[in-house]
């Protein structure tokens, strides 16, 4: 185990791999991908194109994806973590320079034919990269401030970039998610405490640099009526629709809202508004909570897994992906500003579908690696 | 190993934290969608249904002006127009700089659109540019990718087929200005006109009609789905006005170029046939907005074409007054007809000394050798004796110097001057005050519509009120029956005495308008001449023997007025003419009565009341 190509993995064979991997947890994601295409047909009006049939494609395209990479050892993941954390930097300063900024600044490149958002794979690197970081860690090396330096500059770096893009949303649920791997490698409280005391001061600075467009949504966002056919509107529009579902909904394809238009961005940023005008409160509830057990049976992974990579990446997804969850639906509802945040699985997109299908992918991996021995070599001496 | 048990211990604990604190936060999301969903349920579906009904007015066609016989003088005319959509355009200013490459703006149009782009919602389209040429709109249609947001659809503008013949009684419209929209946001519709003066403000809400609604469902970009329902608008009334288009023609065609003006009344019943005004102006240019260079020309030209003479311009009323002044001395008891006074040229009052009109005098004249004449002294007199007060009554009683009840906004009330005024403004009023009231001069002040109704009240001894509207939405108003007005109350026998002196005034020899005798037998009018003073005449200009006032710069000419009523003795038409400068009445303006009261007479009784129907054929053809 300590030299070779450990990716061929002569535990298990990969015929005992396929049967190891949580078919439960695909059965979740399939039903989020299922409750997405209802959602997606309603978004065009009651039909399959254009946005149901390509969603529910590109659904079949990540889950393949999804078990390749589960296949893949732990271990191999865990040397390529920080070679593919530098590519996803390479991309996020190159797409700065030449990338396409599409509706809301969301900048994005094209790479054979594929679109990507360079920041959503960022995050799934970073996770990477600080898990391999902390699983070399010694619970003692942990508590010395110096060893902390360097993954703290590896999240600032590219929230920087993200900052710079612009893209405030990412670039806020990038920051918290390296704060939230911090945490879990077991950093002490005081050291957040530390890092956390000049936010407020930093947000000043950072909003005196922000665009107007920016600076409107948060501006809005504490005060949506004062502009209610311009920045205000989309918020306004969403509780409308979410509102005028009540407890049980107006029923599938029934929206009046989300079909007359007036909910904008219905099939992405808006999609759960789209579901709590047609099914309700419970419609909503239930959404949230299958959205809910994904996260929890994604933090189940972690605990079950025995190495602290693994832990740490499975962790990191799932708290990624909760804090999509937690920023869209949050946003929709007016509680926090709107910031282009889609929700995964359910929202139309092709790059959010890719980069969420290889996340599942890595937790998966680590699931089916989950008792493999994976020490800690170079913690050693 | 051991330390992989602590840190993953520590991990477990934290990830169990994590978790917990992932479903209280999504706990409270939910709680949040309860409250929005179920608790606020119910205001935000009533929110959502207005959202998806979208209420739009429509604009109902704006009610025409016609004359008394029909014909149309204020109407509506098809326009093409393009008008700017703000939602259905991401750049409104590319779109109006591409527009303007295909047809120029100005910037204070461009300034308009803006301003009504920024007060206007989205949806509703404003008016980039109306009475669009067929060349332009063809051209608009053409570049249709390069303007977005711009259609060009039919809309109707004002028209007057007279154009400036009666630009100062039908007035003009204008588009609403913003405090008209905060009152009544139906003028926010593309092409409204909101008439601005004479009969087009006087009638304006039954002009306008009410607007029409329409209950669409829209999506968020505002394009219609489907019709919900629908409430039509009500068209705007029609205005049947007491004006004869050909007579008015009449009228201007006789005041010429001078600055002057005509107002012709049936005196029995006060309707106002022809109100001519000159200098006038074109109301169409009103519709679409007027440029800046024609306000400054108009407020900088002398001649004041944007004054309605007729009804707000005031005048010393000269000689036309002393039937007023008689019949204050007559009805007081005062004055009786066969009073005389010699007149010698001059009256002297104290050390003042007042000049007759005719340098060596009159003679000794009774009351209607007074009128025929138009002596001064003999007035100079009959002033004193009567006093100022018992005049200044008598002429309000024939509506000078009062707000007659006319329904032209903007007519000026002029003024009689009273010993309690004069003491009012810290003066005493001196005898020599009074004399040249006498002879209308002084502070009096009186429009030639008073003059033509002190004419008519004179002919009938009734209260005649003039007015313009006789027909509203096709019903007769009141006012049209001569049995409408009251009696002024004043004796045949003095109404007899000053009758009889205007006769003696046009058809006796010796009288002052000999030039205003009726060419045409059958009928005979009673008048009166008025020559006011502008500027005061010095005693050296007059006693150097030479004095001729035709001869003094145009400004500082008398006015000349005629007052007349005919037939004599069975009184129709009442007229006033009024000539700016024209020195003298019966030279300058008795003539012009003289011809106009002929075409009016030569109209009636047949051509006034039904007008056979080759004439209007003819006279549209020639339109």
């Amino acid at each position: 185990m300590r030299e070779g190509r450990i990716w061929r993995d002569t535990s298990l064979g990969i015929g005992a791999k396929v049967w190891q991997v949580n078919w439960l947890y695909v059965v979740l994601l399939c039903a989020l991908a299922g409750v997405g295409y209802a959602a997606l047909y309603s978004a065009a009006g009651g039909a399959a194109e254009p946005y149901a049939s390509r969603h529910v494609l590109r659904f079949a395209t990540g889950l393949v994806l999804m078990i390749g990479i589960a296949l893949v050892d732990i271990r191999f993941i865990a040397r390529l973590a920080w070679p593919s954390y530098c590519v996803a930097l390479v991309l996020l300063v190159l797409v700065m320079r030449y990338g396409i900024v599409g509706k809301g600044a969301q900048r994005w490149i094209e790479l054979g034919g594929l679109q990507i958002q360079p920041s959503e794979l960022m995050k799934i690197t970073l996770v990477l990269a600080l898990a391999s970081w902390f699983h070399r860690a010694s619970w003692e090396r942990i508590g010395n401030p110096l060893f902390l330096i360097p993954p703290l500059v590896a999240v600032l770096v590219p929230v920087g970039l993200i900052v710079k893009e612009p893209n405030l949303g990412t670039a806020v649920i990038t920051a918290t998610l390296g704060a939230a791997m911090f945490f879990a490698a077991g950093v002490r409280w005081w050291k957040f405490l530390l890092v956390a005391l000049p936010v407020p001061f930093a947000a000043q600075i950072v909003y005196g640099h922000l665009h107007d467009y920016q600076r409107a949504r948060i501006d809005t966002f504490l005060q949506p009526e004062s502009d209610p056919l311009g920045a205000g509107y989309n918020i306004i529009q969403s509780k409308i629709a979410l509102g005028s579902g009540g407890m049980w909904g107006k029923g599938f394809l029934q929206g009046t809202q989300g079909h007359l238009d007036f909910l904008p961005e219905r099939q992405t940023d808006f999609i759960f508004t789209m579901i709590g005008e047609e099914f309700g409160f419970v419609g909503c509830v239930a959404v949230m909570a299958l959205l809910g057990l994904i996260v929890l049976g994604g933090m189940a992974i972690a605990l079950r897994c025995r190495h602290q990579f693994g832990r740490l990446v499975a962790f990191g997804i799932a708290s990624n992906f909760f804090l999509y969850v937690f920023a869209n639906i949050a946003m929709v509802m007016g509680v926090i500003p709107v910031g282009g945040v889609p929700l995964p699985l359910l929202s139309h997109g092709g790059s959010a579908m890719i980069t969420a299908m290889i996340g599942f992918g890595l937790l998966m991996s680590v699931y089916v690696h989950r008792d493999v021995e994976f020490s800690e070599v170079r913690d050693a001496g | 190993m051991r330390r992989d048990i602590r840190r993953s211990g520590v991990f477990t604990r934290r990830a169990l934290l994590m978790m917990g604190g992932q479903v209280a936060l999504l706990g409270g999301l939910a709680a949040r969608l309860y409250q929005v969903q179920v608790v606020d349920g119910t205001r935000y579906a009533t929110l959502a249904e207005e959202n998806r009904v979208s209420t739009r007015l429509i604009a109902p066609p704006r009610g025409r002006m016609l004359d008394r016989f029909g014909i149309v003088v204020a109407g509506n005319r098809l326009n093409w127009r393009a008008l700017l959509v703000a939602e259905q355009t991401s750049d409104t200013t590319t779109t109006l700089d591409n527009f303007s490459r295909i047809v120029p703006l100005a910037d204070y149009e461009r300034a308009r659109i803006e301003r009504e782009l920024h007060r206007h919602r989205s949806f509703i389209p404003t008016v980039v540019r109306e009475f669009l040429s067929w060349e332009e709109m063809a051209a608009i249609e053409v570049s249709a990718p390069d303007l977005p947001g711009i259609l060009v659809d039919v809309g109707t503008s004002r028209i007057y087929p007279f154009g400036d013949q009666l630009a100062h009684v039908a007035g003009y419209v204008a588009p609403p200005t913003e405090a008209d929209v905060a009152d009544d946001p139906a003028l926010a519709l593309p092409g409204i006109r909101v008439g601005r003066t004479g009969l087009e403000k006087q009638h304006d809400l039954d002009l306008r009609g009410s607007a029409g609604a329409v209950q669409l469902e829209v999506n968020a970009l505002g394009r219609v789905i489907r019709e919900l329902d629908r409430q039509e608008g009500v068209a705007g009334e029609d205005v049947g006005l007491t004006i004869d288009v050909a007579l008015q023609q009449t009228v201007l065609g006789r005041l010429g170029d001078e600055c002057a003006s005509c107002v012709v009344l049936d005196c029995r019943n006060g309707e106002v046939l022809a109100m001519g005004t000159n200098p006038s102006f074109d109301p169409a240019l009103f519709n679409a907005g007027v440029a800046q260079a024609q306000w400054t020309e108009w407020a900088q030209d002398k001649r004041t074409p944007l004054l309605n003479r007729a009804a707000a311009g005031v005048y010393a009323p000269g000689s036309t007054f002393k039937m007023a002044v008689a019949m204050a001395g007559l009805e007081s008891g005062i004055v009786s007809p066969g009073d005389t006074v010699h007149c010698p040229g001059y009256f002297d009052l104290g050390n003042a000394r007042f000049h007759c009109w005719r340098q060596g005098g009159h003679g000794t004249l009774d009351l209607r050798g007074g009128l025929k004449n138009s002596c001064d002294v003999y007035f100079y007199e009959t002033a004193r004796r009567v006093g100022i007060d018992r005049i200044a009554a008598m002429a309000h009683r024939f509506g000078l110097g009062t707000e007659l009840a006319i329904d032209l906004p903007g007519a000026r009330s002029g003024f009689i001057p009273t010993r309690e005024w004069r003491i009012s403004q810290g003066h005493a009023w001196n005898a020599g005050d009074t004399v040249v009231s006498g002879i209308g001069q002084g502070y009096i002040q009186v429009t030639p519509l008073q003059l033509a109704t002190y004419a008519a009240r004179v002919a009938t001894g009734r209260e005649v009120q003039p007015h313009l509207t006789r027909k509203l939405g096709g019903v007769l108003q009141s006012g049209s029956q001569a049995a409408d007005w009251p009696s002024l109350n004043l004796s045949d026998r003095s109404l007899h005495v000053v009758r009889e002196g205007m006769w003696a005034v046009v058809n006796e020899p010796g009288g002052t308008a000999p030039s205003a005798k009726l060419t045409d037998q059958r009928w005979q009018m009673a008048g009166k001449t008025g020559s006011s003073q502008v500027r005061r005449v010095s005693r050296e200009q007059r006693e150097g023997g030479h004095f001729d006032s035709s001869k003094l710069p145009w400004e500082f000419r008398p006015h000349a007025l005629f007052v007349a009523y005919a037939p004599y003795d069975d009184p129709h038409y009442a007229l006033s003419v009024v000539v700016e400068h024209g020195n003298a009445g019966a030279a300058a303006a008795a003539p012009i009565a003289r011809d106009i009261m002929t075409a009016a007479l030569q109209r009636d009784p047949a051509g006034r009341d039904a007008l056979p129907g080759a004439q209007v054929a003819e006279r549209e053809a020639t339109r």
